[in-house]
Formats: C-alpha cells, structure tokens, sequence
C-alpha cells in the first residue's frame, strides 16, 4: 500500500488529500477561502497568500484524520508546483518539502493541470485511453490528449481569457456576486439562451485552441446598446444567450479533438465542469457519439489535494521526484514538465 | 496628447506591433480602458513587435505573465489590486526591467512611475471602434510616441486627431 499526501495551493483553496496507490480516495479536505475574497470580487493573490498560511496546517491534520492515517503512514507527498498564483503556490510547496524533509519520503512536483487529468482517473480508474480532456476553470481552458499514463499532451489552450475568466468577467459586468460563475448561471437558467446571439470564435479551421475575449466585448456592446436605447437590460437573457455561446464552443471544440484523434473517453475537469449546461451538452454529444462520458464528482471539480496525490502516483512510479531545492514555478508549462520524450509510459500501463 | 482612431481588433493588433518594435528596455506602457475595450489585444500586438512567438493571454486570473522577446516583457493587470496590495507583492519592481504593460494602472495610486505611456482606449461611434488616446510623461517616453506618430502616419492609419 502506497499511501500520497497531496497539496494544492495553487490559487485560493488550500487543499490536502490522500489516495492510496493512484486510485482509492480516502480523504480530500479542502478550506475554501470564497468568503475571504468576496469582499475583494474576486482571488486577491496577498490575501490568498497569507490565507493558505493559516489554513494550510489544520487542512493536513484533517487529511490524515478523514483517512485514519498518521503521518508514519505516508509514502510520499506530493504538491502542486504550477502554473498559479506565486505567493499561493510556495506556501504548498514548503509544507511539501518540510513533510517530506522531516519524515523521509519522496518529494513529488506535480502540474497543476496533471492533477485535474487525474481527478477523472480517480473519478473512473479504469478509464480506457486515448481520452481527450477539457479542462476548463478560471485559469485554464485546454484541451488535452491523455494517451496514457504520464503521456500527455496540450493539443489545444485558450490566446486570451480562460472560459472560466470570461464568466468572471461578464458577472462582474452584469453586476452579480462573486463568485461569478455559479451567479451566471443560476441566473442563465431563468434566460432565454437564443434571445441574443453572440459570436462564436471558432479560429481557423484546424485548430482546437480558444478564444473568448471577442465573446466578452460583444456581451458588453449588446448592453451598451441596449442600454442607450433606454430599455432595462434583460440580465438572465444576456447570461443564458452568453453560456451558450461558450458551451456550444467547448462542447464543438472538444468533439473535433475526439475525432482527430480517435478518443475513446471525454473526459471534463476544472472548476467550469461544475456548470450543469455543459455537463448536459456533453453528455449529449458523448452519447451521440458512442464515447464514455467522465466528470468527476464536483468535489473533485474544483481544485483539490486528492487530484494531486493521484497524479502524484504516476509520477512517483516515473521516478519524478523533487528535492529541498524544489521551487514554485508559476508560469510552468506542461510541456516543459513533461517533456514528448519522457518514457513515463513504459513504466506503468496498468495503473496498479 | 495623441488620438488615434482604430476599427478591428486587427487594427488594434497591428497599432500594438508598431509600438512594440519601437520598444526600448525599460519602457513602461499603462493602459486603461473598461472590460473588452481592447487592452490584452493591444497587448497581443506589442507581444508581436517584441518578437515575442506564443500568444499572450490575459493574465487577470495569474496577475503577471512574462514572455521572452527581443527584450524581456512583462505583463501585468491590476484589476483585482489596490497600492497597497501591487506595493506588497514586490509588482513595482517590476518598472525599469525589460518592457512592462500595466493593464488596470489606476490600481497604482501613488505607485504609478514617473515616467510612462499613458494608453487609454474608449468605445467609438462604430460597435468595434475605439478611441485609443495617449500620454506621455518623461523625455524618453515623449520620444517614443514622437516615433510611433511618425510610424503611424506612414501606414495610413485611421483617421488622427490632435496638435
């Protein structure tokens, strides 16, 4: 039995979770920092600095007790490196390397983006490959081929806002809470989603990146519009006219990836998985085509530790391991951490 | 004071090019303008003037991006911060390194630097209009616009306006 501890830290939760050789969650714990930042209207990087210090020590001794384990128990830990906020990241990074330190154990890097890959893994450990992943959060909109364990690749990303960001930012706009995603679309559902339609950047022809800054200036010229035309803006219209327009492109754009290269799972990740209208475009589009479906349950959605302890299995298993001098890096590049010629495939196809 | 009048995004794109090919180490670019009003795209454009091959993406979520070009280039945006938190996380030692755009540099207050090109883009008559207005404070940066001005009038620009 191989036991991780896995830590995340990369933006405003502060996480810890356990899972036991790749695949049997036994706790994620996650103290999230959304009341601290409402006030602000959005991640204020400082405050989540400081945050992730005080909530950081409690959140691991609660990952132990949920999983019945003690410290002696744990094989490795395993922590988020980047991409994400510095001041957020180093803070998970030194509890790493003191844990590991003092009781001996590998110290594993892990991509921030491998952990939301490995939340589908925890969610269906099983999963037949090639899979295609979409992840989709505040920071992060990507397209992924997973052709096996430690093979991954980035086949497409957003060139300017993430899809995440542009709910932010158009919520913001429309006046609603933070956090604006979930406002969004609680507010979408009452809305008619073809009263306005907004543009679809669908790029040239073979490409699978996105684009969703053009979509965000068009929601804010339609308002001006009509707002100049004296007419009370219709705000659940807009947001379910501007939900589809960014479902239909995810859900489009990931379709193609799984044709280009013949994927047998869909799967969905980050914090945008938790949005009910792309779960059900998806699994529309899933089932029409014969492909299995996986989304995480959304505790496993938004960022988490157990993610990062999964991925962290295959990565111990590779032998990527870090030292005391491991450093945040928080522009990391996926391909960067995980070069096309690493041979990590060859050390683990079965995921035992 | 300078305007410049542009009609695409393309066009705000290649204003940003002209620029970023005029760049000098330790150049400072603010610039302010509401949500979709075109400051990443502009940025874009100064990315590919830089010399910079990835794209740029818009950096509210991460605060800054940095990006390897014929100088240095760091790209910040601000819109979440107030001085005290930009002056807390160490963002002001920033100016004077390599070229640094500052999207949101209201945020500054009193942190703004001396010596910068002030950018404001506004929402034109048109739907993808904008006013694109600019400032400069300091010789080196007066010198700058003088330059970019030269540069524009050249590629028959939109329409300009301004002494």
């Amino acid at each position: 039995m191989l036991a991780i501890l896995g830590i995340d830290t990369s933006c405003d939760e502060s996480a810890a979770g356990i899972v036991v050789d790749g695949r049997f969650l036994r706790s994620n714990v996650i103290a999230s920092q959304i009341a601290v930042h409402r006030a602000y209207g959005g991640v204020v990087p400082e405050v989540a600095s400081r945050a992730h210090l005080t909530s950081l020590p409690p959140v691991l001794i609660r990952a132990l007790e949920e999983a019945g384990l003690s410290y002696a128990d744990l094989g490795a830990v395993a922590v988020t490196q980047g991409p994400g906020l510095v001041g957020a990241l180093l803070v998970g990074v030194a509890a790493a390397k003191a844990l590991a330190y003092a009781l001996k154990i590998p110290l594993i890097p892990v991509h921030h983006l491998l952990g939301h890959l490995y939340s589908c893994w925890l969610a269906r450990p099983d999963l037949s490959f090639p899979a295609v992943c979409l992840v989709a959060s505040g920071g992060h909109t990507s397209l992924l081929l997973w052709e096996d364990h430690l093979r991954v690749t980035v086949v497409g990303r957003t060139r300017d806002d993430a899809a995440g960001e542009a709910f932010d930012k158009v919520a913001r706009y429309l006046g609603l809470p933070y956090p604006g995603g979930p406002a969004l679309e609680e507010l979408a559902r009452e809305g008619d989603p073809r009263a306005f339609s907004f543009p679809r950047a669908w790029l040239e022809p073979e490409t699978l990146d996105f684009s969703f800054s053009g979509l965000k200036t068009a929601v804010v010229n339609c308002c001006r519009r009509l707002e100049a035309s004296g007419r009370s803006l219709p705000l659940a219209d807009v947001a379910a006219s501007f939900q589809a327009a960014v479902v239909e492109v995810l859900v489009e754009k990931t379709a193609r990836a799984m044709h280009t290269f013949r994927g047998s799972t869909l799967a969905l990740a980050g914090g945008v998985a938790a949005n009910e209208s792309l779960r059900q475009s998806l699994a529309a589009r899933a089932s029409a085509e014969g492909w299995d479906l996986v989304v995480p349950p959304r505790e496993l959605c938004t960022d988490n530790g157990a993610m990062v302890a999964a991925a962290g299995y295959f990565l111990y298993r590779g032998g990527r391991y870090g030292d005391v001098f491991l450093e945040a890096v928080p522009a990391l590049r996926l391909e960067d951490f995980l070069p096309p010629f690493f041979p990590g495939a060859i050390v683990d196809k079965s995921g035992r | 004071m300078w305007q410049v009048v542009v009609d695409s995004a393309a066009a705000t794109v290649e204003l940003g090019r002209s620029l970023g090919e005029l760049l000098a180490n330790g150049d400072i670019i603010l610039l302010s303008g509401g949500l979709g009003s075109g400051k990443t795209t502009l940025t874009q454009g100064i990315a590919v003037g830089l010399g910079v091959g990835e794209p740029v993406t818009s950096p509210s979520f991460t605060l800054v991006h940095e990006y390897a070009g014929r100088l240095p280039l760091y790209h910040l945006d601000l819109y979440r911060l107030d001085p005290e938190a930009v002056w807390e996380l160490g963002l002001v030692e920033y100016f004077g390194r390599g070229v640094v755009v500052v999207e949101w540099p209201e945020r500054l207050g009193a942190l703004l630097p001396r010596e910068h090109l002030w950018v404001d883009l506004q929402p034109g008559a048109e739907e993808n209009e904008r006013l694109v207005w600019w400032r400069a404070k300091g010789s080196r940066h007066r010198r700058l616009l003088k330059e970019l001005r030269c540069r524009c009038a050249s590629w028959a620009l939109k329409r300009q306006v301004g002494p």
